[in-house]
């Protein structure tokens, strides 16, 4: 059955359907309404856990990474500065190969503070060894969550699973949440063969050294590229349990347009919407979102995106001194399989500025005019080509 | 547990990596050994990090874990939290250095605390970061030569005192908290023994001399920690819900320049031309000599582990301004610095 709920509380209950023993969390905006709700479940006894008040996201990180070594299935949220507090303990959680599922509600990293929405912050930790799930809907971050873990699980990986702050945690959306018996069948009570124990005691967390170190990460590379067949696999276990169907990547109309941009998360939304108005005129454009961003689903770009002849990546972070980073790592994925498409990069909606459909709209028919393509473009800029003043 | 002595568990099992002489080795070993392989343990990183699980080679007999610098607390709550949510009390210990547990740890220590997790935090205490190569850290006393606070034509070695982490974890409603050294070794296993009866955080503090980082030969580590308690410099106290409950009392006061001129790290203040209380020479190191006489006997009136009053100004003696050397008591040479 359909609920009208907030996007915190849609997760809150895809959360609680996974049946974490440890929620471990320090308040940040935008995240915060998922936490609270989370405490309340436990509070309430409607959900069997402890509920852990960190003292810093670092802590949190730490914490959670410490249940899921003790044998719990665990859960934490952050955003932003909160991410970035975590860094040291997202890579050893990775390179521990330790199955700790966290959602991220995507905000602006600070200066200058902000608390918005645009993908900065998790786009920072793509090199971390998390598997990152970038999700378009409150229907697509409960069922990516449910998910997530069982593809933790057996990979014995990390995941996150990145949601617009405010645009999606802070929305009203109908949603429909899982039975208990559905996800209970789905996703099979917490298993972590290496849990610390004195009846088989493991030493986790040991020094490496110059001879093996190269070899244990070569390990988690090759485990992150073999995780897009599990993702694909349990995507569709999902489908059969509820009817819903989640790719790696998420086309409309991309495979049989000239031009097809490339978003990730909540964008998608609103560039739906432009394609449907530019088809109605004619135009042959499509669009593919990467809901999967890591592991990079590269055959799966290949295959959507060989066939066009203008790409438009349009993304909500940039990296500092080079440019777009989506883009980037689509020109390199088509490259490496010889297909030369002109790829515009074009970097917009950073610190919550809405991306509106006329801007998306402007950007595809400046790019179906311009001969040279845009690299790494900040859109809708009050001073094109320069910084805008503090105000 | 060891064939030859069923009262061993050897948790920590030789074969490491660790220098002669090490203290913390030692402590390590008494400490694990006591409690046994029946435990999770959850270590910083630092100097028993790297020197029991060196290149994927464990010297652990136990369940061990190591994360990060910071957060051995943090691990260690969700590792506990994780055990008791399946009803399991095996025993959950953190081991982490003087780093782990007064700098970079203490945020994570003390939010384990106030949470109330069930758990014993020992700290080893080697009064520096030794394993990065002596660096000062806020454990480190006043006046000692590090690598990162070294005695020089401005400097007398370490200006900022010994941080008193026993009271600042002592202020957190905190079950137990105790300090112990390698040279008593019953008092260090009674409470050992008594930690592990009670429910709740508990504080383990063992001052564990490094040969390499204090500069003593390694056949002293026990006899250098020995002095100082002898001296007042580390007293051997209990704290339990925040009170002094128990102490172990000097029969007699041993002058701190006893313990001090055994180890290179305050070898400096005895490099004087000259000790006589003068504003030429090498004065500044004789009237440090006198300021940790006066931090000692400022200890030893704390905790009450003489009768007899010192002749020193020990309330000054605790009060270090952010520039000026001191306040020991004498003779107007602050005034100078």
């Amino acid at each position: 059955m359909k609920k009208l709920l907030e996007g915190s509380r849609a997760i809150a209950e895809a959360v609680k359907l996974c049946r974490p023993q440890i929620v471990a969390a320090y308040p940040i905006t935008p995240q915060t309404h998922i936490i609270e709700n989370l405490a309340q479940m436990v509070a309430d006894g409607d959900l069997a856990a402890e509920f852990i008040n960190a003292e810093s996201e670092f802590a949190a990180a730490s914490i959670v990474l410490g249940a899921v070594a003790g044998g719990s299935r665990a859960f934490t949220a952050t955003a932003s500065q909160g991410l970035l507090l975590m860094t040291e303990v997202l890579y050893n959680i990775a390179g521990m190969r330790l199955p700790v599922v966290m959602v991220c509600a995507n905000r602006a990293v600070s200066a200058p503070i902000n608390i918005f929405s645009d993908h900065q912050d998790s786009m920072t930790m793509r090199d971390a060894g998390w598997i990152q799930l970038y999700v378009e809907s409150n229907q697509e971050a409960v069922d990516s969550i449910i998910q997530a873990y069982r593809i933790a699980e057996v990979c014995e990986l990390p995941v996150m699973v990145c949601v617009d702050g405010f645009f999606l945690t802070h929305t009203f959306e109908p949603v429909e949440i899982p039975e208990q018996t559905q996800v209970d069948d789905f996703l099979p009570p917490f298993h972590f063969e290496r849990t610390l124990n004195p009846s088989n005691p493991f030493t986790l967390g040991g020094g490496s050294e110059p001879d093996n170190y190269l070899e244990i990460r070569a390990q988690q590379q090759a485990a992150l590229i073999d995780a897009v067949n599990v993702i694909q696999a349990i995507g569709a276990d999902y489908a059969k349990l509820t009817g819903r169907a989640y790719e790696l990547v998420d086309s409309y109309f991309a495979e049989q347009a000239d031009t097809v941009l490339v978003v990730l998360g909540s964008t998608m939304g609103a560039v739906r919407e432009v394609i449907d108005s530019l088809r109605e005129q004619g135009q042959s454009v499509g669009v593919l979102r990467l809901r999967c961003f890591r592991p990079l689903p590269a055959q799966a770009l290949v295959e959507y995106l060989s066939a066009a002849k203008r790409i438009i990546v349009i993304e909500k972070a940039f990296s500092a001194g080079a440019g777009g980073i989506v883009a980037a790592e689509v020109r390199a994925v088509l490259q490496q399989v010889g297909v030369l498409i002109p790829i515009d990069s074009y970097i917009g909606g950073l610190g919550g500025r809405d991306l509106k459909l006329t801007i998306i709209e402007d950007v595809f028919h400046q790019s179906s005019l311009a001969k040279s393509t845009a690299d790494g473009v900040f859109l809708d800029l009050k001073q094109p080509g320069t910084a805008t003043k503090q105000e | 547990m060891d064939k030859r002595d069923p009262y061993r568990h050897n948790v920590l099992t030789s074969g490491h990596r660790a220098c002669s002489g090490c203290g913390e080795a030692m402590a390590a070993r008494m400490v694990t050994d006591l409690i046994g392989a029946n435990a999770i343990y959850v270590n910083a990183t630092g100097c028993l990090q790297v020197f029991t699980t060196h290149n994927q080679q464990s010297s652990w007999q136990a369940p061990w874990i190591h994360s990060v610098f910071a957060n051995a607390a943090a691990v260690a709550s969700g590792v506990e939290a994780a055990l008791r949510a399946r009803g399991d009390d095996t025993p959950v210990i953190v081991q982490a250095g003087d780093g782990g547990t007064f700098d970079i740890g203490l945020q994570c220590l003390s939010g384990m605390i106030e949470r109330g997790h069930d758990i014993l935090f020992v700290c080893y205490d080697n009064e520096a970061y030794m394993n990065t190569g002596v660096q000062r850290s806020s454990s480190t006393p006043h006046a000692v030569r590090t690598t990162t606070s070294p005695p020089g034509r401005l400097s007398e070695g370490k200006h900022h005192l010994k941080k008193d982490v026993l009271s600042i974890i002592a202020a957190h409603h905190m079950p137990y908290a105790a300090t112990a050294t390698v040279a008593f070794f019953h008092d260090l296993k009674a409470k050992v023994e008594k930690a592990m009866t009670i429910k709740g955080p508990r504080f383990l503090q063992i001052l564990s001399p490094c040969p390499l980082g204090w500069d003593h030969d390694a056949s002293l580590s026990v006899s250098v920690s020995r002095l100082a308690v002898e001296t007042g410099l580390f007293p051997l106290v209990e704290l339990e819900n925040g009170e002094v409950t128990s102490v172990m009392r000097l029969k007699q006061q041993r002058p701190v320049q006893d313990y001090l001129k055994l180890q290179g790290r305050f070898k400096h203040l005895f490099n004087s031309t000259s000790t006589a209380e003068t504003a030429t020479g090498n004065a500044n190191g004789a009237a440090e000599i006198r300021h940790l006489q006066a931090l000692a006997d400022a200890r030893i009136r704390r905790y009450e582990l003489l009768q007899a009053e010192t002749e020193w100004d020990t309330v000054r003696a605790s009060q270090v301004q952010r520039h000026g050397r001191g306040g020991y008591r004498n003779t107007g040479q602050e005034a100078a610095s």
